[in-house]
């Protein structure tokens, strides 16, 4: 893929190990403005790992993440958010307790001039965000705790959108989804591509994001397997790249692919 | 037009399904916990003065309560915030101790000499440097709790254990009194109260806040089109407020000072001692006042602020806390800070109204501390608690006690039904809590 333009992320040769473990090792993946790139592979494969790293959550041993070409210091997940990185984890990370207008400004509340919150504006935002997403969604006044887990899914994308996210990581998007609500997630993520937010969607079901994805990057041990074009691949041949290391001829191997004679 | 009929329906259709006395609740938005803590302490109330021959339901006991409730309330109001973020604090009563007995030494032997004896400024400077201790003490607790990652349960363990002897060790166990005269206002006493005219003035004041606040919701509710109360909802919560703030304040202005007292005061005044003696009202004592302006600031803190915001999600999910990008460890500190603050203003209403700073000052304290803020509804599993609720927590447990030495239980027998109560308390939430899911 010969693309000049310049990637929104570029993470090279990045490296993390916890305990003498390499979680990850030696991995290089990159996101261009308006791209879905899925990153497949097994549990424990050091995706999550990976993306954490992006996300301020863990921080690398080595290697360097460029944003826009720069090189980027990002230590916390505050580094991240001013970078526009906005993740939304597989967990759910949500404050249970709290309504949804404190999950959706968690850690930029509006306050009036008095430096207090100013809960009624933000509730205000919050149902005008809601209402684009997900219309049906009323309970408003609740602790997030009393949603379904779609509903708490929403949330937390809504809380990614709100803050104008530039690259979004989705880490198992639907997997606490049921159809519909999937749906109503690749809907969205169509949306959000349209806007030219490059998103990173994790997953170890391939069938959740191949049809959403532009590319997919494998990872394997910790190690990139290979890059390929959706258009240029089957999904069995992604399906030996995830569980053999095995790639296929139009992909771009990585240094995790399986060394052939 | 059509689309507000629809909802109007819609509602009336929902409301008729309920009954009345769900209704009420949705309309007045009453949190039904609290009222059902109001309803025990009224059981306790009047069950205690049918068994005490109508000595506690007097404006005389109602009055003592509400003194003897300020300190272990002040304590209360800090102890939801530590709670809520799933910690816990011991030192409290070792703290209270302590920063009461440098506070009793820099008034009644420090400042003095520097200052000169009965100086007007001595209990400013004192307040001012207990309230330093204090916050010193909590943030380095925090500090050790949040960087050191030393769970919170052994921190304060240590410092109960810490504070408790640098209160011995101050003095080398000696009591120290009296304390300062103006100092020993905030403790209470005929002298320590506002009287009866500016006790009005403090009721008429909280009715007019009472209103601004429910006309301002209302207002911001109108601005964004959200849904409102029902008119008859808003008066009825207003009346309600209104007259139970007017009713203390009868109480408490319907308790005359003492008749020696009152005596000397009108020799000394040059008042002619009328045949029915002279009838001068407390009013609201000092302490009482403090604890309830410490509720309303902490009560501000916890629901207006960013700070309070960042507390109780970081009682529903660290991880996401953090992952928002809250300085949790911070937070930590500053909530721990803030409970030595509250310790220090206890200790000032504990040793004024002792007129004494003695070693053995808020023994105990932190027991009732944390089982007020658990019988107010805090829950241990993080998260959740308010601070009203907490400072009712601290009077149905000082009415327990009261109540019991009334009605002349033997002291082992007010332990055994102090500590009883506390497990029967937190059995009733969580059954009503799993019931309420």
């Amino acid at each position: 893929m010969t693309d000049t333009r310049t990637p929104l992320v570029e993470m090279k040769n990045v490296s993390i190990s916890f305990g003498g473990i390499h979680a990850v090792d030696n991995a290089s993946i990159d996101l261009y403005p308006g791209e879905v790139v899925a990153l497949l592979g097994h549990n424990g494969a050091g995706k999550s790992t990976l993306i954490k790293i992006l996300s301020g959550a863990y921080k690398r041993d080595g290697g360097e993440i460029l944003i826009n070409g720069e090189p980027a210091e990002i230590n916390n997940p505050r580094d991240a958010k001013k970078y526009g990185i906005e993740t939304i984890y597989q967990t759910l990370a949500v404050a249970d307790n709290v309504d949804a207008a404190a999950n959706l400004y968690l850690g930029r509340e509006l306050r009036t001039p008095w430096g207090t919150l100013d809960d009624v504006a933000m509730e205000a935002k919050t149902r005008e965000v809601m209402g684009r997403l997900n219309p049906n969604f009323q309970r408003f006044k609740e602790p997030v705790k009393a949603l379904s887990g779609g509903q708490r899914q929403s949330v937390a994308i809504a809380r990614a959108i709100l803050f104008n996210a530039r690259i979004l990581i989705m880490d198992e998007p639907t997997a606490a989804l049921g159809p519909q609500e999937t749906a109503q997630v690749g809907e969205l993520i169509k949306q959000l591509k349209k806007e030219g937010i490059g998103i990173f969607l994790i997953s170890h079901d391939i069938h959740d994001v191949f049809d959403l994805a532009d590319r997919v990057s494998v990872m394997k041990n910790g190690q990139v397997v290979g890059h390929a074009r959706t258009e240029d691949v089957t999904k069995d041949e992604v399906l030996g790249m995830i569980i053999l290391g095995k790639v296929p001829p139009k992909a771009i191997p990585g240094p995790g692919a399986m060394q052939t004679a | 037009m059509a689309d507000i009929t629809t909802t109007a329906q819609a509602n009336r259709a929902r409301s008729a399904s309920e009954n009345p006395v769900k209704r009420f609740f949705r309309a007045t938005e009453i949190d039904t916990r609290l009222l059902g803590m109001i309803g025990a302490m009224l059981i306790i109330w009047i069950g205690f003065n049918i068994l005490s021959g109508g000595l506690f339901l007097t404006p005389r006991n109602l009055w003592n309560l509400s003194v003897q409730t300020a300190s272990v309330a002040v304590m209360a109001t800090g102890m939801v915030l530590v709670i809520v973020t799933r910690n816990i604090d011991l030192s409290v009563g070792s703290i209270l101790g302590f920063v009461g007995m440098s506070m009793g030494v820099l008034q009644a032997e420090l400042l003095p000499q520097l200052l000169g004896f009965n100086h007007p400024a001595i209990w400013v400077v004192t307040l001012l440097a207990g309230i330093l201790l204090g916050a010193a003490i909590g943030a380095l607790h925090g500090s050790i709790i949040a960087f050191l990652n030393v769970p919170s349960f052994i921190v304060t363990l240590g410092g109960l254990l810490v504070w408790r002897g640098a209160t011995w060790f101050v003095t080398s166990g000696r009591t120290v009194a009296p304390m300062d005269s103006t100092f020993r206002l905030m403790g209470g006493g005929t002298e320590g109260s506002i009287g009866a005219t500016a006790s009005w003035v403090v009721g008429i004041l909280a009715c007019i806040a009472i209103v601004a606040t429910i006309i301002n919701s209302r207002k911001q509710r109108q601005r964004f089109g959200f849904p409102q109360r029902p008119m008859w909802a808003e008066y009825f919560l207003t009346a309600v407020g209104c007259a139970l703030v007017l009713g203390a304040i009868a109480v408490v202005n319907s308790y005359p000072w003492p008749v020696a007292i009152a005596r000397k005061y009108a020799d000394a005044n040059g008042i002619a001692w009328p045949d029915g003696g002279l009838f001068i009202p407390h009013g609201i004592a000092i302490p009482v006042l403090i604890a309830i302006v410490v509720g309303i600031v902490m009560t501000f803190i916890s629901t207006r602020l960013r700070f309070g915001r960042y507390v109780f999600a970081i009682g529903g999910n660290q991880e996401a806390a953090e992952l928002a990008g809250i300085k949790t460890r911070w937070v930590t500190v500053k909530i721990f800070a803030l409970m030595g603050i509250l310790c220090a203003i206890a200790a000032a209403i504990s040793t004024a109204r002792l007129n004494a700073a003695t070693n053995a000052q808020g023994e105990l304290d932190e027991l009732y501390t944390i089982a007020a803020a658990v019988i107010g509804g805090t829950s241990l599993g993080g998260g959740m608690g308010t601070i009203a609720g907490a400072m009712l927590g601290a009077l149905v447990m000082q009415s327990l006690q009261s109540g019991m030495v009334l009605v002349g239980i033997d002291t082992p027998f007010q332990r055994i039904v102090v500590g009883m109560v506390l497990v029967v308390a937190v059995w009733l939430d969580t059954v009503y809590r799993a019931r309420a899911k």
